[in-house]
């Protein structure tokens, strides 16, 4: 049997949430495990942080440096053991004793056991972008806006050399500047929203002043490079053969329904699309901690005010309990690791900072998701063949019929009757807009149970059968 | 914009790949932006997501079963097959 080693604390991933809420229980003299899919912690938002030079362009970095000073602190003297490059799989066993199984992130071939033991557990899984259907996604050369940042920032790869940016949220600002910072010509961001929305929320923006600051700065970067930002407007269909060569852009109305086709049509080679965050949270609904609907209409982890989840084992801090930013996630991460030590009888100060920092933080999130909803008339920018989910290539045609005919009337019931969902992605990209469609057809608003649907995962990524094999051969207690 | 220190071998044909690049970074920085057939219309795929949420980029790695180009870093010598299938490679 593959001995399991025992950990008084697992931390999954190594993002600002998880990073912090390592080191924070490593200082605790809390012997940490901390696993990450990647091979440098940083996680999502900061990349490349290792490289003073890369990482002078990224506010924090001082922080963020310390952060990863403290973390090879605590590698040395093993109060935080490091395992990158891991993808947990698997989660089984009871509170207090909850077996993960590791494996290396993307491995080709079966790799040897690698589990451990999580007295205590904290997820930090983070996120990944929101899409939407729009006709003629699914060409080569469309890719999310996070996925032109990961390949810029930690990759030093341009993604595209003649780039729009479309969606909605203020990620779109530092792709479009980033990119052109990087030697591409970026035609344009569109953002499907009215940018004057933030007013309605100015109280929320401005408790976290750092952050017009930060906005300022990305609008100076859209004059310099010269590009063009259009609000109330989509990319309404993207056009080639073997890849993207052309955009066609409509405007929308305050409602948010397209009043005109075709304003502009642009020749790329690239279009970066998002439409901000959703939580990744096939892990935490492993363990069985409760979920539910959070601001954004996504579904997030339900956590008291000190990240407690529903099990008396497990905190979750960043992302995956509501998108926020990497602020957010820090504090959150923090005051998980102080309500561990807490759990474990051991006070520690700051919990009542924390609480008010994460307060103000979760108000600017919420002012945000205010200002940048996702469109709810995609449905009506679709042509018969967009496709709805990529992987399994199911039209939205396909897709409205099995609410018509077949009267799908959940999410889980369209996955059923499409196949939406059950391809290799499992439902990450396509489950919110299943989802979204199954309750407008019903007329009703999408639930918690329908993204549950879409979002609950036997396994977290693809595992050879050959290892599961090796798994269940084992004598386990 | 990045020096290559490596060289993997797509389809048979060198590819320069730099120290922090996956293999999909390596890809696109060659000008390739697709190397896989999808199953029920055969349409081309490449990078999507980028961040290993979305499973589009799948290459086999030396003779192994399909795994994420965008999670997989690119090492000197790497034998990657992609599924570009008549076209040849690049």
């Amino acid at each position: 049997m593959t001995t399991a080693e025992r950990f008084a604390a697992v931390v999954v991933g190594a993002g600002p949430a998880g990073l912090t809420g390592a080191v924070r229980l490593a200082a605790a003299g809390v012997r940490t495990a901390l696993v990450d899919a990647g091979p440098r912690p940083g996680g999502q938002f900061w990349r490349h942080a290792e490289d003073a030079a890369a990482a002078r362009g990224q506010h924090d970095h001082r922080m963020v440096r310390r952060l990863l000073d403290d973390l090879a602190a605590h590698r040395a003297t093993g109060m935080i053991d490091y395992r990158p490059g891991r993808e947990v799989h698997l989660i089984t066993g009871a509170p207090g004793e909850r077996r993960l199984e590791l494996r290396p992130t993307a491995a080709a071939g079966p790799a040897r056991p690698e589990p451990v033991i999580a007295e205590r557990l904290l997820l930090c899984p983070g996120g990944h972008d929101r899409q939407l259907p729009l006709p003629g996604w699914d060409l080569p050369g469309v890719v999310a806006a996070g996925g032109a940042q990961a390949l810029l920032k930690g990759q030093r790869t341009l993604v595209g050399r003649r780039v729009i940016v479309a969606g909605t949220g203020p990620f779109l600002l530092p792709v479009a500047v980033g990119l052109a910072g990087a030697g591409a010509t970026v035609v344009g961001v569109c953002e499907a929203n009215d940018p004057g929305r933030w007013l309605r929320s100015a109280a929320a923006v401005a408790g976290v002043p750092g952050k017009l600051v930060e906005g300022a700065g990305y609008l100076a970067g859209l004059a310099r490079h010269r590009i063009p930002y259009r609000s109330r407007t989509i990319v309404g269909e993207l056009r080639g053969d073997d890849r993207v060569r052309s955009v066609r852009l409509d405007r929308l109305d305050r409602a948010g329904n397209r009043s005109d086709t075709g304003i502009a049509e642009l020749d790329v080679d690239t279009v970066a699309l998002g439409w901000g965050f959703t939580p990744s949270l096939e892990l935490i609904m492993m363990v069985g901690a409760e979920t539910g609907l959070g601001a954004d209409g996504s579904l997030i982890t339900e956590v008291d005010d000190r990240q407690r989840t529903s099990q008396p084992d497990v905190y979750v801090a960043g992302e995956a309990t509501g998108v926020g930013g990497a602020a957010l996630s820090r504090a959150e991460g923090e005051l998980a690791a102080l309500s561990l030590l807490g759990d474990l009888g051991r006070t520690a100060p700051g919990a009542g900072r924390l609480g008010r920092r994460i307060r103000r933080l979760r108000a600017f999130a919420a002012a945000m998701h205010r200002a940048h909803p996702v469109p709810a008339g995609w449905p009506d920018w679709c042509t018969p063949d967009t496709l709805l989910c990529r992987c399994e290539e199911v039209t939205l045609a396909e897709a409205e019929q099995a609410t018509r005919e077949l009267a799908a009337r959940s999410a889980r019931q369209l996955k059923l009757f499409t196949r939406c969902g059950m391809g290799w992605c499992q439902g990450r990209i396509c489950g919110p807009n299943v989802a979204a469609l199954a309750a407008a057809r019903t007329g009703r608003p999408v639930t918690a149970d329908d993204l549950r649907g879409m979002a609950k995962r036997t396994l977290a990524v693809p595992v050879p059968l050959a290892e599961l094999a090796a798994l269940a051969a084992e004598d386990r207690p | 914009m990045v020096e290559p220190s490596s060289v993997i071998k797509v389809d048979g044909t060198d590819v320069p790949a730099g120290p922090d690049q996956t293999v999909a970074a390596a890809l696109i920085a060659a000008g390739i932006v697709w190397w896989r057939r999808t199953r029920r219309y055969g349409r081309p795929r490449g990078l999507f997501c980028g961040i290993g949420a979305c499973f589009d980029c799948l290459v086999r790695v030396d003779g192994g079963p399909p795994v994420r180009a965008c999670l997989t870093p690119a090492r000197d010598g790497m034998i990657i097959d992609t599924d570009r299938g008549d076209e040849g490679s690049l």
